[in-house]
């Protein structure tokens, strides 16, 4: 039997990228918090790709920065490669990735939990989570000043203690019913040898939730030595490094190179040969993995036409010799796996350290859940990340700060905080999964935002940074940073709007070198500067006034310029957008016994239950009709609901 | 804010003056864009006044569409509740869809089914039980418009428009893949293929849009005016035309009243011969302030048949008839070739309109003049089962989508970066997708898995 072992307003389950940012952001708000994990040398762990950021990720670690989450100080502190990805192809799609320590990384945020006030992290494993009755509550006599209307959770290890919580946050991972497989062997196992959690699992399915098998993979570790490098391709770092967080001053410099290697015609020779021998293709694994995401005997199958294959090779730390090969997961049998990565040109002799491996889990339907990652059916249960069907550990972070800034909120009595998917990757996000649910692992892309000239790494600090500050995460040393640099760019963007330059040959000549007409009369600085091939830096010897800015200040400064119009134009649709967003829906609406609606979109309705008309309006199987059905049969709720009043 | 909203609000091709609706906070506005009166200002109207004036189309060169009366509300003193103008103009398909397409350009849009009964509901205008109908009408416009995307004809629009659709998904899956997945083996982006690529595109939709003109003159027929000095051979023309149609059209319903005296079908085109119809004296408000004529009605004709004498040299009233045909739906007829040739055809064919020969008393050449009709009405090679936009709303979806991919163009041209590209081709996907009624919400992201090998 289990003995009494504490209370909480806010346990956290699991101490990946998720569980890190739920329960540093509850502690921070003030909750009495709980992360569990099952083993402490693994928290923050980088099971797969030792890097963080990327193509819209990238976007989301700054995010998380700007709303005072952890993220992107450890990446700045622990990375060994830096490179702004996209630069030329727009302000919109540049994105930051780095390549990280994973061991100091783990170190870094093991640490910062352990530093954290009301935050305890403890190495348990829970087995099982159920809801409270006010009965059962009554019974248990530390629960006496339980507050009335909350809700209760009783989450119990696997070693007998028993804690009671306001909240829970699922941040469960691939360890929810984790299993491992490697071409015809498969076991029940966790992430890089750890254990999996399959008795909790077991206790969530009397929850009746939607849960169901998504599946995930990652390629092999092997020895550096075993590499020969003088045939691979090299790939350099930026200098100056880009940090992700607003408040790192000093950026770090970069200690490593990455590598890039081919496949050929006999990988995938050796392949072939062994299909039927992957589990993926034999029907053994029924979790949906992600498309993004495939391992490279899907991508061999899928893209036969394809005559080669990219993979990079990633240092993991500076002290190991484990070199991760990125873009070869797979799930075939060990000795397979030997035989293909040798067929690669530098990979003749390599030396496999940890084989790769197809793991699959248990996860919900995000459907299930509403914006603030609260289970509908289930008050004071949240989820975040792979639980919730992403993948990625920006995408887990992300959801992880969203889960316990609310899970703090609804503890404290405060409305919750939403996110939207015009102020944020971060509202995209979380509106993608919670309306439109995800049928594979989702994982962030810059082309999932319709506002992507709005929702740029570099201003992710003026979208959010006041947010944070509202919502208390935001410190006053970040805060006035913040200040200063938004008054830096609006003096800088008046004083381009009023310095007016005469023209001159050495002008001329500049204009005319970048494509562009020369100038007869005087022009503003910012006329100069809308011309798409004229930057900032080349006008900088006509421009003798100009201040000394730090260079974040003027990228943002130009970009806000140049693509004024498209800006423009993208706000116009977000106050169109906000309109319909701003139409709630009643949470108890009964959509099944709506007359006019269509049954699709019905079944949809009831299931998603969206706040609003815009988010029913995303919903796929909601047409335009159903939403004029809506929108009447809302208005004739309201009238109804005014004549009882009267 | 509330985006101002039009659309024909008299049943379409009966009674003698057809109404277009606009209700939302610029309906004065966009009027004020489209409608002129020497009596009074729209803009500064009070709320139930009436004006008198004339409708044009809006933008630097106006076009005059007919006379017209405008009726101003002011909210919340109107149906909708909201500012209300109505713009009433002579009775007709044609031009009172004219007078909604100058709305559309002058910043309308157009209204959804049941959107100004909606506004008038939201705006505590209509009761309880008003309400239940207007939903009902909504769910029976569902069946009716599930009954018309099965028919062929829409069928063969969804299929040209697919089409598009497809094309451009691949370019913004092309985009969004170079984006999202830089460190990939892609195939590079090259600014010339991606501009062969949306040039290509936007000739397609502007293939599609010009048959909604055509599309219009099949279904609705052209308003056409013979014209010429007596004896020239305009009565044997019209008989002609009018006998040797096997099958007479009949009339649309209440359409006579105002423009058109008959309807004959000349090869595919339906010809809807206008004499001084509409010109007559009558009770009706509208129709008296018709005044003159023969020259307005040449003005505002689909299409013009000028008949010249083949037997006489040019006249002063050729010549005149002759400078009004330019740049205008016209067919300069050539009558009476049978008798000695004397007129100098090099004049007219200096008009740019075809020139065909006919001895209407003989009723020779109607073969070519069928042709050259068609070729005027900008029907000829539309394959009715190829696809034609049928409606207004199609019309201007694929004018959207049109403008979008255009201004990608620009942006490429201007060497503006490929993200602000890419914010274009979403906005044209997203006004090609509501055209289908299919949702753009996932479909770059699912192209992007399916043709690309990303991932790692």
């Amino acid at each position: 039997m289990g003995y009494f072992a504490g209370i909480y307003d806010v346990l956290v389950i699991g101490a990946g990228h998720a569980g890190i940012e739920a329960s540093l952001a509850a502690a921070r708000l003030g909750c009495r918090t709980a992360v569990f994990t099952i083993n402490l040398d693994w928290v923050g762990n980088l099971p797969c790709n030792p890097s963080i950021g990327g193509t819209a990720k990238g976007h989301l670690v700054r995010e998380i920065d700007a709303l005072g989450g952890e993220m992107g100080k450890a990446a700045d502190a622990t990375f060994l490669q830096s490179r702004m990805l996209n630069r030329g192809k727009g302000p919109a799609v540049h994105s930051l990735r780095a390549q990280i320590d994973r061991r100091d990384y783990s170190t870094y945020m093991k640490h910062a939990l352990e530093k954290q006030e009301n935050l305890e992290l403890r190495q348990a494993e829970i087995i099982s989570l159920r809801p409270v009755s006010d009965a059962d509550r009554r019974k248990v006599p530390e629960l006496g000043d339980w507050p009335a209307e909350a809700p209760c959770w009783e989450a119990a290890t696997r070693l007998g203690a028993v804690y009671y919580t306001r909240t829970v946050i699922l941040a469960t991972g691939t360890f929810l019913g984790g299993r491992i497989y490697v071409g015809d062997v498969s076991y029940e196992g966790g992430p890089d040898g750890t254990f999996a959690a399959t008795a909790l699992s077991a206790s969530l399915k009397e929850l009746q939730i939607p849960l169901r098998r998504f599946k995930t993979g990652t390629p092999a570790r092997v020895h550096r030595r075993s590499i020969d490098f003088s045939r691979l391709e090299v790939q350099e770092g930026d200098d100056p490094v880009t940090p992700f967080s607003f408040t790192t001053k000093t950026p770090g410099k970069n200690w490593v190179v990455c590598h890039i290697a081919y496949t050929n015609q006999q990988t995938e020779a050796v392949i072939r040969a062994n299909l039927h021998r992957s589990p993926l293709f034999s029907g053994k694994i029924e979790g949906v993995g992600p498309r993004y995401c495939p391992s490279i005997e899907d991508k061999i199958v899928r893209f036969p036409d394809k005559e080669r294959h990219q993979l990079f090779i990633e240092p993991c730390g500076l002290h190991t010799e484990e070199m991760y090969l990125q873009g070869m997961s797979s799930s075939l049998p060990e000795d397979v796996q030997i035989a293909f990565y040798r067929t690669i040109q530098g990979l003749e002799h390599v030396q496999i350290m940890r084989n790769a491996y197809a793991i699959e889990y248990d996860c919900i339907d995000p459907q299930a859940l509403s914006p603030t990652l609260e289970c509908k059916s289930l008050p004071g249960f949240y989820g975040a990340g792979q639980f919730n069907g992403s993948s990625g550990y920006e995408e887990a972070a992300a959801q992880g700060l969203v889960a316990g800034i609310n899970a703090a909120r609804a503890v404290k009595g405060l409305p919750p905080v939403l996110f939207e998917r015009s102020n944020s990757y971060i509202g995209t996000l979380v509106d993608d999964l919670v309306t439109k649910g995800c049928s594979d692992p989702y994982r962030m892309m810059t082309s999932r935002s319709e506002y992507r000239l709005l929702l740029r790494q570099d201003n992710a600090d003026e979208r959010l940074t006041p947010l944070g500050r509202e919502i208390g995460l935001v410190d006053d040393a970040a805060w006035e940073a913040f200040q200063q640099r938004k008054a830096q760019k609006e003096a800088e963007l008046a004083r381009l709007r009023q310095t007016t330059l005469s023209p001159s040959a050495e002008l001329n000549r500049l204009l005319v070198s970048r494509e562009t007409s020369p100038m007869a009369t005087g022009a503003r600085l910012e006329e100069l500067l809308r011309r798409p091939r004229v930057d900032y830096a080349s006008l900088a010897p006509f421009d003798p006034g100009r201040p000394d800015l730090p260079a974040d200040i003027q990228e943002r400064v130009e970009t806000e310029i140049k693509y004024a119009g498209y800006i423009k134009r993208q706000m116009a649709q977000v106050e169109e957008m906000r309109r319909l967003e701003c139409r709630l829906l009643p949470d108890d609406a009964d959509y099944l016994h709506i007359d006019g609606l269509r049954s699709e979109a019905r079944e949809k309705l009831q299931k998603v239950m969206p706040r609003s008309i815009g988010q029913a309006a995303r919903i796929s199987g909601v047409s335009p009709a159903d939403i004029s059905v809506l929108l009447i049969w809302l208005e004739k709720r309201k009238q109804m609901d005014g004549g009882a009043e009267a | 804010m509330q985006d101002t909203i039009a659309a024909i609000s008299t049943p379409l091709g009966s009674g003698g003056v057809g109404m277009v609706r606009l209700s939302g906070p610029a309906a004065r506005q966009v009027a004020d864009r489209i409608f002129r009166s020497r009596r009074g200002d729209i803009l500064s109207a009070a709320g139930y006044t009436a004006l008198y004036g004339r409708a044009f189309t809006p933008g630097e060169q106006p076009e005059e569409i007919d006379e017209a009366v405008a009726l101003v509300f002011a909210a919340p003193a109107s149906y909708t509740g909201e500012d209300v103008v109505e713009l009433s103009v002579h009775g007709g398909v044609y031009l009172v869809r004219k007078l909604l397409r100058a709305a559309l350009s002058a910043g309308a849009r157009l209204a959804q089914p049941g959107e100004f009964t909606r506004r008038a509901f939201e705006n505590g205008k209509l009761d309880l039980a008003q309400a239940e109908s207007v939903m009902q009408l909504i769910g029976a416009q569902g069946e009716d418009a599930l009954r018309a995307a099965l028919s062929g004809r829409r069928g063969a629009v969804s299929r040209r428009v697919g089409e598009i659709k497809e094309k451009l998904l691949a370019v913004a899956a092309a985009m969004a893949a170079w984006a999202d997945y830089p460190d990939e083996d892609i195939p590079a982006l090259e600014a010339q293929t991606l501009q062969k690529e949306l040039a290509d595109i936007l000739a397609d939709i502007k293939g599609l849009l010009s048959t909604y003109d055509g599309g219009r003159a099949l279904r609705e027929g052209v308003e056409t005016v013979i014209a010429g000095r007596p004896n020239v051979g305009k009565s044997t023309l019209m008989n002609l035309l009018a006998g040797c149609q096997r099958s007479i059209v009949t009339p649309e319903a209440g359409t006579t009243r105002d423009v058109v005296e008959e309807d004959v079908l000349l090869g595919d085109v339906r010809l809807r011969l206008a004499d001084t119809a509409g010109l007559r004296q009558t009770a009706d408000a509208i129709e008296a302030m018709g005044v003159d004529i023969a020259r307005e009605r040449l003005a505002s004709a689909g299409l013009i048949l000028a008949v010249f004498d083949a037997s006489l040299p040019l006249e002063d009233e050729d010549r005149k008839l002759l400078a009004l045909l330019s740049g205008r739906p016209a067919v300069a007829v050539v009558n009476k070739t049978d008798l000695p040739v004397r007129l100098d055809l090099t004049e007219l064919e200096r008009t740019g309109c075809p020139v065909v020969q006919i001895a209407a008393g003989a009723g020779r050449g109607m073969e070519e003049l069928r042709q050259a009709v068609e070729q005027v009405a900008g029907v000829a090679g539309l394959d009715p089962a190829a696809g034609i936009l049928a409606s207004e709303r199609q019309r201007d979806c694929l004018a959207a989508a049109g403008e979008s991919v255009r201004e990608a163009l620009d942006a490429l041209e201007m060497g503006t970066t490929l993200d602000a590209v890419g914010v274009c081709l979403d906005d044209a996907l997203h006004a090609l997708l509501s055209l289908t009624g299919e949702r753009v919400t996932n479909a770059v992201t699912d192209e992007v898995f399916k043709r690309f090998c990303v991932g790692k």
